[in-house]
Order: C-alpha cells, then structure tokens, then sequence
C-alpha cells in the first residue's frame, strides 16, 4: 500500500495481512463468544465453563480463516468490496460447518448454532473493521495527516537565514549551496505529506539538513552514519527521519558546550528496518530553557501517530536513556514498491 | 574628546560563529552612524562572565538562548557590576516564544537583525545605560543556577548546587560551600521565594540545602538557654541552631527523623 489515499471506493476489504487487523478479529470474535456464553448461562462460572467449552468450535476455524486470509490476501483484496464480503462469510461458515463435523463431538452445540456464529461474527468483524477503517478514512485521514505533517521549528529558520546572511561576503559559494539545501527541505516540508517516500530520498534530505546545522553549530555538532545496510528502496512516511535529527541537534547538541556526537544508523533486519538516531542527553535546560525545550514530545507524539496511520499496529517507536545518550528508535515494517 | 572616546565598545555574545560574524559585519557597516568597536566576543554564558567584566564593553549584543547559562540569568549577573553594560537581547524566537522567556518585558532584536534596528538598538542603549536589576528579575521565568558575587572587574560564580547554607548577617548573606564562603548583596526573603524546592528556613536569619541535610541533634540547653535542635550538614562540622518555631517544617525533611 504505497499511499494511503489509494481507493477511490469509499469502502474496502481490511488488509488481512495487518497485525492490527488480525488483532483485532481475534479479539472481537473471542469477545462475540463469551458474550453468547453470557447470554446463555447468567451464573458467572457456568458462563465460563460455557465458553471455555465452546472454544473448542471458535477457535480453529477463526484461526484457519485468518490464516487463508493472510495466504491469499493479496487475491482477496483485488475483489469488489461486497463480493470479498461474500467471500469471507462463506469461507467462515465452510471452516465452522468442517470444525463442527470433526470436532462437534467435544461441545454442546448443534450445527445450526455453530454455522449461524460463524456468519454473526464474520459480519460484525468485517463491519466492525469497515467502521474502523472508515474512522480513519482516506478522507479523514489526509486531515490529520496535513495536520500533522512535521513542521520545522522556526527558529531554525530564522538561525539558518542569519547564517547564511554570514556567508554572502565571505564565502558566496557555500552561501548558495546552504539556500539550495534549505530549498529542497522546505520543498520536502510543503510537499504531500500523505505519499511514502523513499528511504534513499529521505535519507538524501537528512544530509542537507544536517549540512545546514554543520554550518550554523561547527565543531560543535559531531554527525556520524551508519548507513551502509540501509535498504535504501524501503518505502516510509515523509519526514519521518528529519524531526529526530533536529530534535537531536537540539536537545542534544545546542543546550551543550562542547563537541555533541549525533548518530544516524540504519538497517534492515529481515522483514524490518530499524532506524535509530543518538544523542548526547542533557538534563533539560536550566532557568528560561524548560519552556522552550519542553517540545520534544510533540514531535514524538506526531510521529507516532503518523506512524499509526501509515503502518497501524506494525510500527514502533521507543525512546530511552543509557550511558548519558539518549535514543530514539523506529522499527517499521520493509515494503518497497511504487512510491 | 578624542574620536577613538566616543566609540562605542560593543561585546558579542553568540553560541553559532556566523551569527557572530554577521553582527560584526553590520556593526562595521554602520560605522558612519553609530562609531563602535568589538570589546570581546564569546559563545557561551560562562565565557562572557569571564571576559566581558575586564574588556570594558558598554553595550552587550546578547543571544538569548546560549548554552551553559540562560542569557536573562547572565543579565542578572552583570547587573551586579559596578560599571555593567547596556544589554541588547537577540534572539531566533518568534515573539509567540520570546513572550515564554517573559522577555516582552525588555527590549529585544529578532534574528535576522536589520541594520537600522541595530542601529537604533545601539543608540537606544548608550542612551539609557545598564538594564534595571528589578526588571530583569522580574522578566526570569525560573530559578537562576548560579549565585554571583560581582567584585570591581570580576564576577565569581556559585553553583546554586553546591551551596549548603545561606546566613543573613546585617547588610550581607554568607554563601557557605564545603570549599568556602562568600557575601552575596541580596535579601535572604527573596533567595527563600525564588528557591523554595532547595532550601527550607530553619531559623529567621538562615536558609539550609535540603539535600545536604543528614540529621539533627538535640540540644539540651544550658543555664537560660532552652532546649532546642541542631541541624547537621553534610560535610560540616558546624551545627546550626533550629529555631521552635521552623522545627516542624524542617523535620519534615528527612521523614524518619523522631522527636
């Protein structure tokens, strides 16, 4: 799914091979069945007893069903929505009538009732996930992504305009360069936050942004690296990678005296790629600093969100301190494609 | 007067070199309007604590956020300065930032300074000389790191962390550390207000580290004397009386503490 405004169809069928939607049926179906139980037995331990019993019948056909989903999601998913429906249902009520068939000895329910879950909970899931995907439709969707789409402090700006303003008489040359670099970043922050991008591209950007801090902090700021196992054809969110470079820049960097080490490391590892970024943690600032450093978890928030919308369940991101340094890192799932 | 008298000398105190240059730039510049030469540049607040008290500036061209020290606490410093000089604040910060810094209260110039604002800027200045100490306090948004003792030519820094009691006597308060003392020109009620987490009153006249407590001794009183507690320090030998009246605040120090 190289874009998240891909259908023009208002409704489509879940992505079966999302952990978040797996999650989700295995949950809401589990749910269903302990609410039959509960229909059908008041007392609370019968109940339980109930539905342990009728696991025996939920259980294997949901996992078979999610599993010939997962196989053949990719077919599935080229069908017209209420055929995939169709399809989904039946394929639910063919597991449940087999399960029943061998197994029915183990629980007390008759066909019927066995068939007519299945078909219940077949359609309240796929409902159920048609809502969820609706609240974060397209439409809705591309709102809070321009909402959220990353907005560069001003104050780097404003630091990086003076700067170059510096350069004009001494050293046109690079003056040129450092307006070039901040061109192509704004482009990147003005442009359609909604597309993925390249990791090649934004890795491409995060060079001119860390060119323009070089500039403006010197010696001060130490960049290194590690890019040489990134699968630079991954697809990600744009402006994913740029918000932690510049709140590593400054927190880590600015509020210290001396050199500040900033690492960029990148890499895939199997189906993932993991990318991570190091700097030096300062105890958050002293008088006057606290309320203008405080911001960085706005960005952090922002990229989680982004994340949940582009990868939903299947991204991660952790933050954490050890020895002095302060990392953060994103884990997100590898898939290349159309960007 | 000579020409060379009626130049202004103008300190430049900016973390990022070419902000640093860029001032010079427009400084020369402006030659023909405002006559002024650089007294002493510096990146960070320490550095101009150091160099700026002896270079004789008397205008200082002040980045707001420097790192090592908060450009309003070093104001406050060199306002201690018999002969301080004349601030201008700059700053990168949108005024929606600049009104979080509580700077609105001072005069400020927005990065990218214009020359005719820096111009106007420097006149302003050598007009109205040193920033007000009661301003500039009144413009921090929180409680400064250091306390200072400003001599004639020289500021003396004291970590605010390393400071285990403070004692008014007349006119002074004495600053003690594990290494030494030092008199300070401030009221000890407002020193209480600004630190209220770090220190705790134990008696009218004396202030006490709260972290550098370690227990207190009961006193049995002699002759008219009466009984009361002492407080003991860290690293001190010296005991310090409690007075009745604080005791229930400062035992509630250290929580294992019984009467």
């Amino acid at each position: 799914m190289p874009s998240i405004r891909q259908n023009p169809h208002p409704d489509s069928l879940p992505d079966f091979r999302n952990l978040g939607v797996v999650a989700r049926a295995l949950v809401a179906v589990n749910l269903l069945g302990l609410a039959v139980a509960l229909a059908s037995e008041p007392a609370w331990t019968r109940a339980l007893d109930a539905f342990v019993q009728s696991t025996v019948l939920i259980e294997p056909p949901l996992l078979a069903c999610l599993a010939v989903l997962y196989a053949t999601a990719p077919l599935v998913g080229r069908l017209p929505y209420w055929s995939g429906c169709a399809l989904v249902v039946a394929l639910a009520l063919a597991l449940a009538a087999a399960t029943q068939a061998a197994l029915g000895q183990f629980a007390d329910a008759g066909r019927g009732r066995v068939l007519l879950f299945a078909a219940v909970s077949a359609t309240t899931v796929l409902a159920y996930l048609t809502l969820h995907r609706r609240a974060y439709s397209p439409a809705l969707a591309e709102a809070r992504l321009q909402a959220l789409q990353a907005r560069i402090r001003p104050h780097f700006l404003f630091n990086s305009l003076n700067a170059v303003l510096a350069l004009i008489r001494k050293d046109p040359r690079r003056a040129e360069r450092t307006l070039e670099d901040l061109a192509d970043l704004f482009r990147a922050l003005i442009s359609d936050g909604r597309n993925l991008v390249r990791l090649a591209d934004e890795i491409a950007l995060i060079e001119r942004y860390a060119a323009i801090e070089q500039l403006r902090l010197g010696e001060r700021l130490r960049m290194s690296w590690e890019l040489d196992h990134a699968p630079v054809d991954a697809l990600l969110p744009p402006l994913l990678l740029q918000p932690l470079l510049e709140n590593a820049v400054y927190h880590g960097v600015e509020p210290g005296t001396g050199i500040g080490d900033v690492l960029v490391r990148i890499e895939r590892r199997g189906d993932r790629v993991r990318m991570q970024v190091e700097n030096p943690a300062h105890a958050v600032g002293g008088a006057g600093e606290v309320s203008v450093r405080a911001g960085n978890h706005m960005a952090l928030d922002n990229i989680r969100e982004r994340l949940m919308l582009f990868f939903d369940a299947e991204a991660k991101l952790d933050t954490r301190i050890e020895n002095g340094r302060y990392r953060v890192e994103i884990d997100i799932p590898y898939r290349t494609g159309r960007a | 007067m000579s020409a060379a008298a009626t130049e202004l000398l103008v300190f430049i105190a900016d973390d990022e070199a070419p902000a640093r240059a860029r001032l010079k730039e427009l400084l020369a510049d402006l030659r023909g309007e405002v006559a002024t030469s650089v007294a002493g540049e510096a990146a960070n607040g320490l550095e101009v604590i150091e160099r700026l008290p002896a270079s004789g500036a008397q205008v200082l061209l002040l980045d707001i956020q420097m790192p090592g020290m908060g450009g309003i606490e070093l104001a406050r410093h060199l306002s201690g300065l018999e002969s301080g000089p004349a601030i201008v604040f700059v700053t990168a910060h949108n005024r929606h930032a600049v009104e979080a810094f509580e700077l609105n209260a001072l005069d400020y110039l927005m990065k990218p300074v214009r020359a005719e604002r820096l111009a106007a800027a420097l006149k302003k200045a050598r007009a109205t000389g040193p920033a007000r100490k009661e301003r500039l306090e009144r413009a921090a948004s929180g409680a400064r790191e250091f306390f200072s003792v400003a001599e004639r030519n020289r500021i003396v820094l004291v970590p605010v962390g390393e400071v285990l009691y403070l004692k008014a006597e007349l006119k002074y308060v004495t600053l003690r550390t594990s290494a030494g003392e030092h008199l300070i020109e401030e009221p000890l009620i407002s020193i209480e207000r600004e630190f209220a987490e770090r220190f705790v009153r134990v008696h009218r006249n004396c202030l006490v580290a709260r972290a550098a407590i370690r227990g207190f001794e009961r006193v049995a009183g002699a002759e008219e004397e009466e009984p009361h507690w002492n407080v003991v320090l860290e690293g001190l030998a010296e005991r310090l009386p409690v007075s009745r009246r604080q005791w229930p605040a400062v035992k509630s120090v250290l929580p294992e503490t019984k009467e």
